[in-house]
């Protein structure tokens, strides 16, 4: 069961900001999804090989040759500050 | 058989960033960027942009199994990647492209010299990750307003190496780095002087306590420095009846201790999950080919050097525990006695070279060449010899002019019996001293001598023509 500490923790992770409403509203839906993972957790799966990925394929590879790469005018131009060239952030905690 | 009477255990996680690769782990873009701007090796994948699609760099995954083996791993048959996902600003996707339950390769070993002989150190795994990008702040971490952001490094390929808690003290620690970074050069994967190329963090714990992991140490000083402090610190905890807590340190490079992170960070919780993106690879068929082309490492070097050129096993060791040394050390061997040329190249040039901070590229192979000749053909002294070595480090030029300018060509036999007794007569009070029983008084005979030769004789000589004629009289 998710409960309110779970979703505030949850909601830590991915730096969303959850008010009491949306507490409220996440809870019963998240939990709702873990109910469906419990069913699937039902399946008898004895002698089934796991599954690691979902596309049947393997060794797909890019040879070591250099592309072009964007401009650092091009690589800027979609953060919303910058400084001599860095991308500038909040500071970390 | 050593002790561990503190029942230190270590363990060691280094990066290592596969730098010798022409392009990143997931894109395209070039990995030399050392010395270029900002954010100008970047691309929609390393940038992290939503719809873009890594793809793996085959040469990153030979690189990877080329390590693999060198460290006595096994390829695994199945091999895949996840994201980690933690929220930070070096990583602009929000997640971390790594490696988890099914890492390239695991189960290996490196022999370092350990506190009691020759100690072995397992590795549990090997894995290949993208390297996050590089954070500046202005001023201290602490204080700073703004972190800035270069993504020149995001998407590097990295190989994280962990190792199995098997060192007892910080200096195999410091031993299992130097080792470590001996074998990467010598397979040619990755260049140690570039910034970043090798990244530790170390977990460390003593009986009665529980580990600390210690993170951002950038040096193989650093982590033996880092470990020291760790253990007093461990042990002062567990005097005072207090108990050592799991937790991440930071170390402080400046101050040289670990500090506490606080314990939110701690709280990781990284959801690893597949990385549908990538497709998992079945590569363990590569390793025997892989094998077939792996160089001559480190030890197997050593143990040729002494049965080659049967030189002793502290010099072997020390000319191989660097690849461009041993390098030049045997085209040197190839061309003088091998013994001459361990001697002069392991005991007096690299001391030089370490004294100046200098690396051998300092020094010309044909310049130890002409010394070893000018040795040989008793036409200069060894204190000429190291003269002349150390004037090409600070000065340069060649050895013949130096020879020439400086005046370093040994004098004649009948000049230095001259030397000899001019000293004898003009030294009675030594001389009396000497025959009274008092050997320190020839050293000053000696002295004499090398000042009335400018230092062109050979000390020895000297010695023995004064004893000579000391005695006779
Ligand atoms: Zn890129």
């Amino acid at each position: 069961m998710i409960g309110k500490k779970d979703l505030e923790h949850i909601g830590w992770l991915a730096r969303l900001e959850l008010s009491e409403e949306d507490k409220e509203k996440y809870a019963p839906k998240l939990n709702s999804i873990l109910d469906y993972f419990g069913e699937i957790d039902k399946a008898d799966t004895e002698g089934v090989e796991p599954l690691y990925h979902v596309l049947p394929m393997s060794n797909v590879f890019r040879e070591d040759v250099p592309i072009k790469s964007l401009t650092q005018e091009e690589a800027l131009s979609n953060a919303p500050k910058n400084q001599d060239g860095f991308i500038k952030a909040p500071r970390m905690m | 058989m050593y002790e561990n009477p503190d029942g230190v255990m270590i363990g060691l996680e280094v990066h290592v960033q596969l730098n010798r690769l022409k392009t990143k782990v997931f894109c395209g873009c070039t990995t030399d960027y050392h010395s270029d701007p900002p954010n100008s090796h970047v691309c929609p994948v390393c940038l992290g942009l939503p719809g873009s699609l890594p793809v793996i760099n085959k040469k990153a995954v030979e690189a990877a199994i080329k390590v693999g083996l060198a460290l006595n791993c096994t390829v695994e048959e199945h091999t895949q990647f996840y994201r980690k996902n933690y929220y930070y600003p070096d990583l602009p996707k929000g997640f971390q492209i790594t490696q988890y339950d099914f890492p390239i390769s695991s189960g290996g070993y490196i022999t370092i010299e350990g506190e009691d002989g020759e100690h072995r150190v397992g590795i549990t795994r090997a894995h290949m990750e993208e390297d996050p990008g590089r954070l500046v702040h202005e001023g201290t971490i602490d204080k700073s307003k703004y972190t800035l952001i270069d993504y020149n490094r995001s998407g590097m390929a990295l190989l994280e190496v962990v190792s199995e808690p098997d060192m007892r003290s910080p200096k195999e620690a410091r031993r299992y780095l130097d080792k470590l970074r001996n074998i990467l050069e010598y397979l040619d994967i990755f260049d140690g002087d570039l910034e970043g190329a090798l990244r530790v963090d170390a977990n460390i714990s003593i009986k009665g306590g529980q580990r600390a992991e210690i993170k951002n140490i950038s040096s193989h000083k650093g982590a033996e420095r880092a470990l020291l402090f760790e253990i007093v610190r461990q042990k002062n905890v567990l005097r005072r009846g207090g108990v050592v807590v799991q937790e991440t340190r930071h170390f402080d490079e400046a101050r040289e201790i670990t500090l506490s992170m606080r314990s939110k960070e701690e709280a990781h919780d990284y959801r690893y999950f597949p990385e549908p993106d990538l497709v998992p690879l079945k590569i363990s068929g590569w390793a025997p080919a892989i094998k077939a082309t792996l160089p001559e490492l480190p030890d197997a070097r050593r143990l040729r050097f002494v049965e080659q050129y049967g030189i002793m096993d502290d010099h072997a060791k020390a000319l191989t525990s660097e690849l461009k040394f041993a390098i030049f050390y045997e085209d040197v061997a190839k061309k003088v006695d091998p013994k001459m040329a361990a001697v002069w190249v392991c005991d007096v040039l690299k001391g030089e070279l370490n004294y100046r901070n200098l690396t051998i590229e300092a020094f010309k192979k044909e310049h130890i060449l002409s010394v070893i000749d000018l040795l040989l053909n008793k036409k200069i002294t060894e204190d000429g010899a190291v003269d002349i070595i150390r004037t090409l480090l600070d000065k340069g030029g060649s050895p013949f002019e130096i020879v020439k300018e400086k005046g370093l060509l040994k004098v004649e036999g009948d000049i230095v019996s001259t030397a000899a007794e001019e000293a004898i007569k003009e030294n009675p009070r030594a001389v009396a001293d000497y025959r009274a029983g008092k050997e320190k008084a020839l050293n000053s005979l000696v002295g004499a001598v090398m000042k009335k030769t400018k230092g062109r004789a050979d000390a020895r000589t000297a010695r023995e023509m004064l004893l000579d004629r000391l005695d006779k009289s």
